[in-house]
């Protein structure tokens, strides 16, 4: 029989293959799949709304006030309507909108980026251990396409997961800002895309070498819930302690969730989103360049 | 001349922490013959096929695949080679079908023969009826017949083994050679494969090297090395207790006798040749044969004889794969 062989000069060789055995892994797995549907529900519903700042400042929460002598109708108005406003005046100060919810769910999108790309480093040892990856080293694919491939089916990953859970945010009540557009969803999407390309390359690079899930479990557990924390992801960054502020500064989440809010929430300005995306699009670069580097000197020996 | 598809020469692969995993190793392997290398577990095997495969980079020595070097012409190599890993690399949430699309666009194979090309080889080695199924639901000989058309998707001229039945039992095991005959037949690739498994280099290879720590103690076609040890075995059981050494050990054929009170080892060039002449001798000396058996060499006395040890403890140990495997990852510093 003769050989049916196509001979390849593409680099890119075997990507389409690869990402789509990776999703179709995915969505054949229906408890994979219905879990990382329901968990930005989840996340949406307990943190987005049961942490309802908001509400410390509702008057039932007040003791009663006595004044001595009692006050004019006029004066009562005028305390009445400055507590009324004690609300919203606060938020808007502190988060930038007068409810915690929007902030927060701006914040959740990237957080439920960053936890689905960690599934590239467990899909990676998995392979690895399982004589996968060895079988594609003898096969015409390069090592730079074993790793992109892993980062994309990631990215992909956290993206579907990021448009359901905007789409729950506005079936919840997220208060849009005024510039709202079809094209806020857009730049939403690029800037997930490139923090999910820029965290699932950091993840694969930290897998190449190994056969242990445990390891990746530790590392994961190790790098998500403080890079989450020391973002402003739940929190603004000019209220944490001086010392967390430069690492705030330079967290590349932060960044993340400053561009979701600028576009969903936030009328924003063109000249912060264009540092947001270059600090993301960078990192995006950086980590993506270093995976595929080391790839190439640690994928086999 | 047959062509020489597979040369070796010096083959050494040295990891980080020192481990010699395989010591200067040289051979050769002609076209269209099935070569196998016969050893224990952590002999060295698995780190030649994946050197041979580009998967590893040669520490010293050089292989050459159709006069390709595999470790400076890498992407050459890989265009006329297949390869069956030791593990089980089908993907278990992937059908059949789609694990052999997989391979083809892997492979290079163009997509409007793919389709067509997965069929035929679903039906090569009958999974036509299950090839919409997931491979999850497959037995171990359904996964490795798939695994084996896998590795075939793009009609290789040298096609890599890794112990292709590891794990298998002994009826699947045999149903397996039976498909890689058939394939074997089909696509003509030349065959290199590893084994612990006797019977499977006695069926499959047309020669055979054992290799221990490492290096090759001996190479040659399966019968040969049987014969090198020196011929066939007869047991021959007198009535009387006389010595008769002397009568035997002047038939032609008779290399070596060795007496146990009315019971002698014999030790013939053929087997079956020399028995009836034995037996003549005696008589005609007035003795009466009572027993005679004749016992051919195995694969597991050439290589008790090279090594020292039997291949056959090896066999049934599941645990000791495992740890080859474990000493291998820990060697290629892999476990992190």
């Amino acid at each position: 029989m003769t050989s049916n062989v196509r001979e390849s000069n593409n680099p890119l060789h075997g990507l389409g293959a690869l990402t789509s055995r990776e999703l179709i892994k995915w969505f054949k797995n229906p408890v994979v799949f219905v879990l990382t549907v329901l968990q930005p529900i989840i996340w949406m519903g307990l943190l987005g709304k049961g942490i309802n700042i908001g509400g410390i400042f509702a008057a039932g929460h007040f003791p009663p006030l006595t004044l001595t002598p009692p006050a004019t109708p006029q004066q009562l108005l005028q305390i009445s309507s400055y507590f009324g406003g004690l609300q919203s005046h606060v938020m808007m100060n502190v988060f930038g909108v007068t409810d915690y919810f929007s902030f927060l769910a701006c914040g959740i999108v990237i957080f439920i980026t960053l936890l689905a790309t960690t599934y590239s480093s467990t899909s990676v040892v998995l392979d690895r251990r399982f004589g996968f990856i060895d079988k594609l080293l003898s096969t015409s694919v390069s090592k730079s396409v074993i790793v992109v491939s892993k980062i994309f089916a990631s990215t992909l990953r956290a993206l579907v997961q990021a448009f359901i859970l905007i789409s729950i945010a506005f079936l919840f009540g997220i208060k849009t800002g005024t510039n709202f557009s079809p094209l806020s969803i857009l730049g939403t999407v690029a800037i997930v895309f490139l923090f999910g390309m820029g965290m699932s390359s950091i993840f694969i690079a930290v897998s190449l070498r190994s056969t242990r899930i445990e390891t990746q479990s530790a590392f994961i557990n190790f790098v998500t819930i403080p890079l989450m924390f020391a973002s402003n992801a739940f929190f603004p960054v000019n209220l944490m302690p001086n010392w967390l502020q430069p690492v705030a500064n330079a967290n590349p989440t932060s960044y993340a969730v400053d561009a979701v809010r600028r576009f969903i929430i936030d009328s924003g300005g063109l000249s912060h989103l264009a540092v947001d995306f270059a600090f993301v699009g960078i990192f995006a670069l950086i980590m993506t360049t270093i995976s595929i580097v080391l790839s190439w000197r640690f994928l086999s020996k | 001349m047959t062509e020489d598809v597979i040369v070796v020469e010096g083959l050494t692969k040295i990891f980080n922490g020192g481990l010699v995993a395989v010591d200067h190793v040289s051979f050769t392997v002609k076209r269209g013959e099935n070569f196998g290398f016969l050893g224990p577990n952590g002999a060295g095997k698995t780190t030649t096929i994946k050197m041979l495969t580009t998967i590893l980079k040669p520490t010293e020595g050089r292989a050459l695949i159709l006069g390709n070097d595999v470790a400076k012409q890498k992407s050459s190599v890989k265009n006329l080679i297949g390869m069956l890993p030791q593990e089980y690399t089908a993907d278990e949430d992937l059908t059949g079908y789609q694990n052999i699309l997989l391979c083809a666009a892997l492979y290079g194979v163009p997509k409007d023969t793919s389709k067509e090309r997965a069929l035929e080889l679903l039906n090569l080695v009958e999974l036509t009826a299950f090839k919409d199924k997931a491979v999850q639901t497959y037995s171990g000989g359904m996964r490795r017949r798939l695994e084996l058309v896998c590795s075939l998707i793009n009609s290789p001229k040298v096609l890599f083994l890794d112990e292709p039945t590891l794990g298998l039992d002994v009826q699947t095991r045999a149903a397996t050679w039976d498909y890689l005959k058939t394939l074997k037949k089909e696509f003509g690739a030349t065959l290199f494969l590893t084994t612990h498994y006797l019977e499977e280099a006695d069926s499959l290879c047309n020669r055979v090297a054992i290799i221990d720590h490492g290096k090759i103690v001996t190479i040659g076609t399966p019968d040969d090395l049987k014969k090198g040890l020196g011929g066939d075995i007869i047991t021959l059981s007198i009535q009387d207790a006389t010595d008769i050494s002397g009568i035997i050990e002047k038939i032609p054929r008779v290399k070596e006798v060795k007496r146990q009170d009315s019971t002698y080892r014999i030790k013939v060039e053929d087997g079956e040749e020399t028995a009836p002449d034995i037996i003549e001798a005696v008589r005609t000396e007035g003795h009466k044969v009572v027993k005679l058996s004749l016992a051919k060499p195995t694969l597991d006395e050439v290589y008790m004889e090279f090594t020292g040890k039997s291949l056959r403890e090896e066999e049934g140990s599941k645990v000791s794969v495992f740890r080859q495997r474990e000493t291998m990852q820990k060697a290629e510093g892999r476990r992190m």
